[in-house]
C-alpha cells in the first residue's frame, strides 16, 4: 500500500532493553533519547519506502506527527507493523482515547510512515519545547 | 492517666463476677484496685453492662488473601463508605473493610482485640503491614504451617523435635501467634489441583496422612508450650456428610490431652457439621458434634455463625474455594504459596429462602446452644466467610433471645425451619455467658493473661453497653440488645477512652502480639544451617529476606514462651 | 571492599532479591547476579543527571532553593487546589505510598499510580471474574507448560525465565535449560516439536496412573516444561519456545476465545485465526489441556490495544476453562518494581487498586472517570504532584499537556522528563540504594528493599519529603481557619 512513498501501517508502542537500561542511566542521557526516538520496521517495508537503516522518517497519526529514525527490526517478519519504545515521542501519535477504562491505546493505532530525508529528529528539550512549551 | 467508671453492672467471668454493681479503676492503661476518686476521670455507668473488650478468635481482617478480595470486590465497598472525619480516616465496607474502617468498626462494637487466622509465612509481611495499619485494636496472625514442606517432611520421617524446633523458628520469623492447620494435607495436593479426602488419605509426593499432620502438630504445640491449642480448619470442610470427619479429628487427638486441657480448637465448626450425602440430603450435624464436645474437653471450638447477606469467602483451602466457584460460577480468585499453602476467594450470598443456607444458619446457632459449657464454643462468623464481624449485634440477640431466633425462623426456607433443631431448644443465654462465648473464653483459650477480663492487672480494655439487665430482659428486649452491642456506649482501649456512643473519638495504633519462642538448647545456629541449606531449593526469595522484623509492627508486644525442645 | 548480598533490585516488578553490590567509598562499583537493566540502576546512582538541590521554576527558568522552600511551596499548591491529582508511586516503597495516600485525603485530591497505563485493564478484569494465581514459586516447583503472551520477558523481566519459569530448578520440574540448549544445537524443526506435542498427546490416564506411586508423581520423569510464547512479533522470547504462535496486531481477542473453543472440545470452522492456522493451535491446546501445571503470563500486549480489558476477561477466562481440565494459573508481568505495591497500599487503604478519588471525603473509584488519564484529557487536575514516575514519558500527548499546564510537582531522583517540564523539582533518594523500605514482586510477595549508601547530602526518601509536605499542608489549613475565623 504504497502511496507517493507513504506507508500505511499499524503502530505498535513498547519496551525495549535498550530502552529498560536507558532510562535506569537517565533521561537527559543521550542513550535515552537514542533509545527511544526509533521506529522498527519490517525490512521488506524499508525497501518499499527505499529508506536505508538509521533514516530519518516521519510517523503520523490522527493524534500527531513525529519525526524518527527508522531502524530496520532483528524481529521480523511483521509487514505492516512499526515499533515504537515508550518514550515522549511514541506519545506523541498514540491514541490517547481511554473508552471510559483509563488505559489509552499504547497499541495497534493506525498510521502512516514516509521518508523524511529533510527533516531532524527533535532532542528531547526541543521535543519538550515544541509539545508543552515548557522544559 | 486514672479512670473511674462507677456503678455499672459487671460482667467479668474469668474473676467470677456476674452482674454486680461495682466500679472499675483504672490506671496506666491496667486495671487497679482503686484510682484516686479526685483525680481520675469519672465514666457513670449506672444502668449499664460493663463487660472486658472483645475477643475474636478468628477473624480474616489482614493479609494478603483479605486484600485480594478487597480488590476482587468493589461493588462490596460502592455500598458502604467512612468518611474522613477530624480524627478518623476514610474507608469503605463491607465485607472485606479497608483496614481503618475494620478498626475502627471493631472499637465501636466495644471490641479490643483480634486475631486474624491465616497468614501465609511468605507473605506475613504483608500481613503485618496491614496489622499496624489497623488501628485502636489489639491483634495477632497464625501461620498457616499444616501443609508447608519442613512440617511434611519432618512429619514423615517422624522428627517431631525437630519439626518443634523449625515451627518455633517461623513463629518467631513471622512474628506468628499459634499454629493454624487448614484443611492439613490437601492444600499440598492443591497444588496439582487435587485434594485429600479423609483423615487417612496419603498426601501426593509426601508419603503422609492428615492424621499424621495433626497428630504431629498437636504434639509440638506441646513441646513449645504455645498458649493457645493447634488452630485448625478441617478436611472435607464445606462438604455434606463432614460432620464425621470433624468428629474423626476430634478423636484423633483425643489420647493426646492431659489434664482435661484442650488440645486443638476446630474453627468455623459450622462448616464441619454438615450431615447428608450431598446438598439435597444435606442437614444439621451440630447435635452430634455437640454431644461429642459435651462429652469431651480436650477440644474448643467456634461458631462461624452464618448470617443472611452479602458477603466475601476465603479461606486457605484452595481445593474447598475452587469447589465453592464451580457451584456457584462466581468470580474466583486463586492463591497458591510455594512451599506453605493456598488461598481461595469466592464471593456469596447467603439468601434465607435457600435451604442450604438457611440450614447452615440454624446450624451456627444449634452448636452454640447444645453445647452446654459456654468456655468450649466462642461466637465468630468466620468473618467474612459467614458474615461480616458488624453481624455480632445479631448474633447476640439470636443467643439470648428465642423471640429473636423465632423471628428469623419464620423468614427461612421452609423446609430448613421444618427441620430445624431451634424451635426445640429453649435455652437463653445470659450476659455473663455472652461475656464468656464473646472475650472470656476466647482469651482464655488463647492464652490471653491480660485480656478478656478485668481483674487487677489486667490490660484496660473495657466496654459499656447501654442496656439495662434490671429494668429489661435482654430475651424480650432483643432489638434492644442489638442496638447496645451495635454502638457501645464507651469503649477504653489501654485506659484512653476511644468510643463513646459508637462515635470513634481517637485513631490511635494497637499492638501486634506475637510468640517470642525461646527454644532450651542455643541450637539457633545449626537450625539456621540447616533453614539456609533448603531455603534456595525451596523458596524464591532469599533467607535473609525472609523473616518480618520488628519494625513491621507498629506496637511490637512480643510474649515470651519457653519451649520444651 | 564490603559486599552486601541478598538485596533486591528495585527496577522491573520480578524483583530479584540475590544481587550482590561491592561498595566502596560510599558508591556501588560492583553488580553481581543482575541483568542490564539493575546493573545500570545500581551504578547510575551517583550519576550526573541526579537532581541535587531542589528547584523551583522563575520566569519560565528552573533556579536553585532550599528544601524548606520547596516544600512550602508545594504544600501551598496542594492545598489551595480544588482538584489536585497526585500520580505515581509505581517507583517507591509502600511506606512511601501510605503517607501519599493520607495527603491526597488530605487534600481531597485523586490518586493514581502507574498501573492506570499499563495493567490497569487486567485489574478491572480481575474485578469482574477474579484470577487463579499463585507465588512465583509454585511455577518454578511446578509447572510443566509455560506460555508468555504479549510479554517479551527477555527484554522487560531479563531474569524472569531463569529464576521462575522455563529455566529454574524445582521440586517436581527441571530446568529445560539443557533441553532449549539441544536444541538450538541440532536446530530441530516443527516436525520434531510435533512430534514431542503428539507425545504429550499421546499421554494415556492410565500411564500417569502407572507413575504414580504410591500415589501421584508429576511429570518430573518425563519431557521437560515447555514453552509457548504469543506475541504480535518474533520476540527474543519467542526465539526459545516450544510453539510460537504469531498473532495478527489487535486480534489476542479472537485467538483467546478460538483456544478457549478448542479447550472444550468444540470445533473451528475456519482454516486461520488471528492469522495462525487452526491445526498449530490445536497442537497448542493439546499440549495445554495434558499438562500437570500450567501457567500463563501476560503482558501489556493484552493491556494496552485492541479489545483491552476484554482481552484479559477472554485470558482468565481461558484459564478458567482450563482449570476443569487441568490445574492453571495466570499472572500478569507487572513492570515498575512496586506497581504492585502501589495496588496493594490503595487497596488495603481505600478498597481500590488505583485511580481512587477523595474529592467528596471518602475513597471513590470510577476507571474512565477518576483515573488519571480521563482527568487530564477533560482537563479538571489545577494541581498535580508527581512522585516516583515519568508521566511525560509515559502518558499520551494531549495528558501530558494538560499535566504540563498544572501547576506541577516533581519528587524523584533523576532530571526525568516529567522534571523538565514541573514548577517545582524536589530530589529524593533512591529507594532500595539510598533508601529501605518495602515492595511487592508481581506475584503479591512482599520483598524488603534494602540501604546500602547514604543518598547525597541534604537528599532525602520520599516517605519523608512526603511527610513533610503532608505536616505543611496540615499547618497550611490550619492558619487558613484561623484567619477565617478571625
Amino acid at each position: 500500500m504504497v502511496e507517493k512513498h507513504k506507508l500505511k501501517v499499524v503502530l505498535l508502542t513498547g519496551r525495549t532493553i535498550e530502552q529498560g537500561v536507558g532510562k535506569e542511566l537517565g533521561k537527559i542521557t543521550s542513550e535515552y533519547a537514542e533509545s527511544v526516538s526509533v521506529c522498527y520496521m519490517d525490512p521488506e517495508d524499508m525497501k518499499k519506502l527505499d529508506i536505508k537503516d538509521g533514516a530519518n522518517v516521519q510517523v503520523s497519526t490522527a493524534f500527531g506527527s513525529v519525526v524518527v529514525k527508522a531502524k530496520k527490526s532483528l524481529r521480523a517478519p511483521h509487514p505492516g507493523v512499526i515499533y515504537i519504545p515508550y518514550g515522549p515521542w511514541a506519545n506523541v501519535v498514540v491514541d490517547p482515547e481511554t473508552h471510559g477504562i483509563g488505559m489509552p491505546t499504547f497499541k495497534g493505532v493506525p498510521a502512516t510512515v514516509e521518508p523524511a530525508p529533510d527533516k531532524p529528529v527533535l532532542g528531547l528539550s526541543e521535543l519538550l519545547k515544541q509539545q508543552f512549551g515548557k522544559g | 492517666m486514672e479512670l473511674l467508671i462507677r456503678n455499672g453492672f459487671v460482667f467479668d467471668p474469668i474473676n467470677g463476677v456476674n452482674g454486680e454493681k461495682m466500679d472499675i479503676a483504672v490506671k496506666d492503661g491496667k486495671i487497679v484496685d482503686k484510682v484516686n476518686e479526685s483525680r481520675a476521670k469519672t465514666i457513670d455507668a449506672t444502668g449499664m453492662v460493663v463487660m472486658p473488650g472483645g475477643v475474636d478468635i478468628h477473624s480474616h481482617i489482614a493479609g494478603g488473601k483479605v486484600n485480594a478480595g478487597r480488590l476482587l470486590r468493589p461493588e462490596d465497598h460502592f455500598k458502604d463508605v467512612e468518611r474522613k472525619t477530624a480524627v478518623t480516616r476514610s474507608g469503605v465496607g463491607y465485607s472485606i473493610p479497608s483496614t481503618f474502617t475494620t478498626g475502627y468498626r471493631y472499637a465501636r462494637m466495644g471490641w479490643t482485640t483480634v486475631m486474624d487466622p491465616a497468614m501465609p509465612p511468605l507473605e506475613a509481611k504483608h500481613t503485618h503491614e496491614e496489622l499496624s495499619d489497623t488501628p485502636i485494636i489489639d491483634k495477632a496472625s497464625y501461620p498457616l504451617l499444616g501443609d508447608w514442606w519442613f512440617v511434611l517432611e519432618y512429619l514423615r520421617d517422624g522428627k517431631i523435635e525437630e519439626c518443634a524446633r523449625h515451627v518455633a523458628w517461623m513463629i518467631k520469623a513471622t512474628k506468628g501467634y499459634a499454629i493454624k492447620v487448614v484443611n492439613p494435607g490437601g492444600l499440598e495436593a492443591w497444588g496439582y489441583g487435587r485434594n485429600v479426602e479423609s483423615l487417612d488419605d496419603p498426601v501426593p509426593c509426601f508419603g503422609i496422612t492428615p492424621r499424621e499432620i495433626i497428630r504431629g502438630l498437636c504434639k509440638v504445640n506441646k513441646l513449645l508450650h504455645l498458649p493457645h491449642t493447634i488452630h485448625l480448619h478441617t478436611n472435607n470442610l464445606g462438604k455434606p456428610g463432614n460432620y464425621l470427619t470433624a468428629l474423626e479429628t476430634m478423636r484423633c487427638v483425643e489420647d493426646l490431652a492431659e489434664n482435661g486441657k484442650p488440645v486443638i480448637h476446630i474453627t468455623h465448626c459450622q462448616f464441619c457439621a454438615f450431615k447428608g450425602d450431598d446438598w439435597r440430603t444435606f442437614q444439621s450435624g451440630a447435635e452430634e458434634i455437640a454431644n461429642y464436645v459435651n462429652a469431651h474437653s480436650h477440644v474448643t471450638l467456634d461458631m462461624g455463625q452464618v448470617i443472611f447477606t452479602d458477603t466475601t469467602t476465603m479461606t486457605a483451602d484452595g481445593p474447598f474455594q475452587y469447589t465453592l466457584y464451580t457451584l456457584t460460577g462466581n468470580k474466583w480468585t486463586n492463591h497458591d504459596v510455594e512451599t506453605e499453602t493456598s488461598a481461595g476467594i469466592v464471593p456469596f450470598h447467603y439468601k434465607r429462602k435457600s435451604y442450604v443456607h438457611a440450614t447452615q444458619w440454624s446450624i451456627g446457632l444449634e452448636l452454640a446452644l447444645l453445647i452446654k459449657d459456654p468456655w468450649k464454643i466462642m461466637m465468630t462468623t468466620d468473618h467474612p466467610n459467614g458474615g461480616p464481624f458488624t453481624a455480632y449485634p445479631r448474633i447476640i440477640a439470636w443467643l439470648m433471645s428465642r423471640k429473636a431466633r423465632e423471628a428469623t425462623l419464620r423468614k427461612i426456607n421452609p423446609k430448613a425451619r421444618s427441620r430445624s433443631l431451634l424451635p426445640s431448644i429453649s435455652r437463653e443465654l445470659d450476659f455473663y455467658e455472652i461475656a464468656i462465648v464473646t472475650r472470656a473464653g476466647q482469651a482464655k483459650a488463647l492464652g490471653l493473661k491480660n485480656k478478656g477480663h478485668l481483674g487487677v492487672g489486667a490490660d484496660a480494655d473495657i466496654a459499656i453497653y447501654n442496656f439495662n439487665p434490671e429494668t429489661m430482659d435482654p430475651a424480650k428486649n432483643y432489638r434492644a440488645v442489638r442496638r447496645a452491642f451495635k454502638r457501645a456506649a464507651y469503649t477504653i482501649k489501654g485506659g484512653q477512652v476511644v468510643v463513646k456512643d459508637g462515635e470513634v473519638l481517637k485513631h490511635m495504633d494497637g499492638a501486634t502480639m506475637w510468640l517470642d519462642v525461646q527454644l532450651c538448647e542455643p541450637c539457633e545456629i545449626e537450625l539456621n544451617e540447616n533453614l539456609k541449606r533448603r531455603f534456595k531449593e525451596y523458596w524464591t526469595v532469599e533467607f535473609e529476606n525472609y523473616p518480618v522484623s520488628e519494625d513491621y509492627l507498629a506496637v511490637s508486644h512480643p510474649i515470651p514462651v519457653k519451649a520444651d525442645v | 571492599m564490603p559486599v552486601v548480598k541478598a538485596v533486591s533490585c528495585p527496577v522491573c516488578g520480578s524483583l530479584c532479591d540475590d544481587i550482590e553490590l561491592t561498595i566502596e567509598n560510599g558508591e556501588v562499583v560492583k553488580v553481581k547476579n543482575g541483568c542490564a537493566m539493575c546493573e545500570a540502576k545500581f551504578l547510575s546512582h551517583r550519576s550526573e543527571h541526579r537532581i541535587r538541590k531542589p528547584l523551583i521554576r522563575k520566569d519560565g527558568e528552573f533556579v536553585e532553593t532550599t528544601l524548606e522552600e520547596a516544600i512550602r511551596r508545594t504544600a501551598e499548591i496542594l492545598a489551595e487546589a480544588n482538584y489536585p491529582v497526585l500520580y505515581g508511586w509505581s517507583n517507591t516503597s509502600c511506606e512511601a505510598i501510605s503517607v501519599g495516600i493520607e495527603l491526597a485525603e488530605e487534600v481531597g485530591g485523586v490518586i493514581d499510580n502507574t498501573a492506570v497505563v499499563c495493567h490497569g485493564p487486567s485489574l478491572l478484569s480481575v474485578q469482574d471474574m477474579g484470577i487463579p494465581s499463585c507465588t512465583l514459586g509454585q511455577i518454578r516447583h511446578r509447572a510443566d507448560l509455560i506460555i508468555y503472551w504479549g510479554c517479551d520477558p527477555w527484554s522487560a523481566h531479563p531474569r524472569h525465565i531463569e529464576r521462575y519459569t522455563a529455566f529454574a530448578e524445582g521440586r517436581f520440574e527441571k530446568s529445560a535449560w539443557r533441553g532449549y540448549m539441544a536444541k538450538i544445537r541440532s536446530l530441530i524443526g516443527l516436525k520434531k516439536i510435533r512430534s514431542a506435542a503428539k507425545r504429550l498427546v499421546l499421554k494415556e490416564p492410565s500411564e500417569i496412573e502407572a507413575r504414580l506411586k504410591p500415589t501421584f508423581v508429576p511429570s518430573i520423569a518425563r519431557e521437560g516444561r515447555k514453552l509457548i510464547v504469543v506475541d504480535v512479533r518474533r520476540t527474543k522470547t519467542a526465539e526459545m519456545a516450544d510453539f510460537f504462535i504469531q498473532v495478527e496486531p489487535g486480534k489476542d481477542y479472537e485467538l483467546l476465545q478460538a483456544l478457549r473453543a478448542l479447550v472444550r472440545d468444540q470445533e473451528l470452522e475456519v482454516d486461520h485465526v488471528a492469522g495462525v492456522p487452526v491445526e498449530y493451535l490445536e497442537e497448542v491446546v493439546d499440549a495445554m489441556v495434558s499438562c500437570d501445571f500450567g501457567a500463563l503470563f501476560f503482558g501489556l500486549g493484552l493491556t494496552m490495544g485492541g479489545a483491552k480489558l476484554r482481552n484479559i476477561d477472554a485470558a482468565l477466562s481461558l484459564i478458567r476453562d482450563l482449570n476443569m481440565r487441568t490445574k492453571f494459573v495466570i499472572m500478569p508481568m507487572r513492570g515498575h518494581f512496586n506497581v504492585t505495591g502501589a495496588n496493594m497500599v490503595f487497596t488495603w487503604q481505600t478498597g481500590y487498586p488505583y485511580a481512587v478519588d477523595f474529592s467528596l471525603g471518602y475513597p471513590r473509584y470510577n476507571p474512565g472517570e477518576t483515573s488519571v488519564v480521563d482527568v487530564l484529557l477533560r482537563g479538571e487536575s489545577d494541581a498535580a504532584l508527581v512522585v516516583a514516575s515519568d508521566p511525560v514519558s509515559s502518558f499520551p500527548r494531549k495528558a501530558a499537556e494538560h499535566l504540563a499546564r498544572n501547576p506541577l510537582i516533581y519528587v524523584g531522583p533523576h532530571m526525568d522528563v516529567t522534571a523538565q517540564v514541573a514548577d517545582v523539582v524536589i530530589p529524593s533518594a533512591f529507594v532500595g540504594i539510598e533508601a529501605p523500605g518495602t515492595a511487592y514482586r508481581m506475584d503479591h510477595v512482599p520483598i524488603p528493599l534494602k540501604k546500602v549508601v547514604d543518598p547525597p547530602e541534604g537528599v532525602l526518601p520520599d516517605e519523608e519529603i512526603l511527610r513533610r509536605i503532608l505536616s505543611e499542608v496540615r499547618k497550611i489549613k490550619r492558619e487558613k481557619t484561623k484567619a477565617e475565623a478571625a
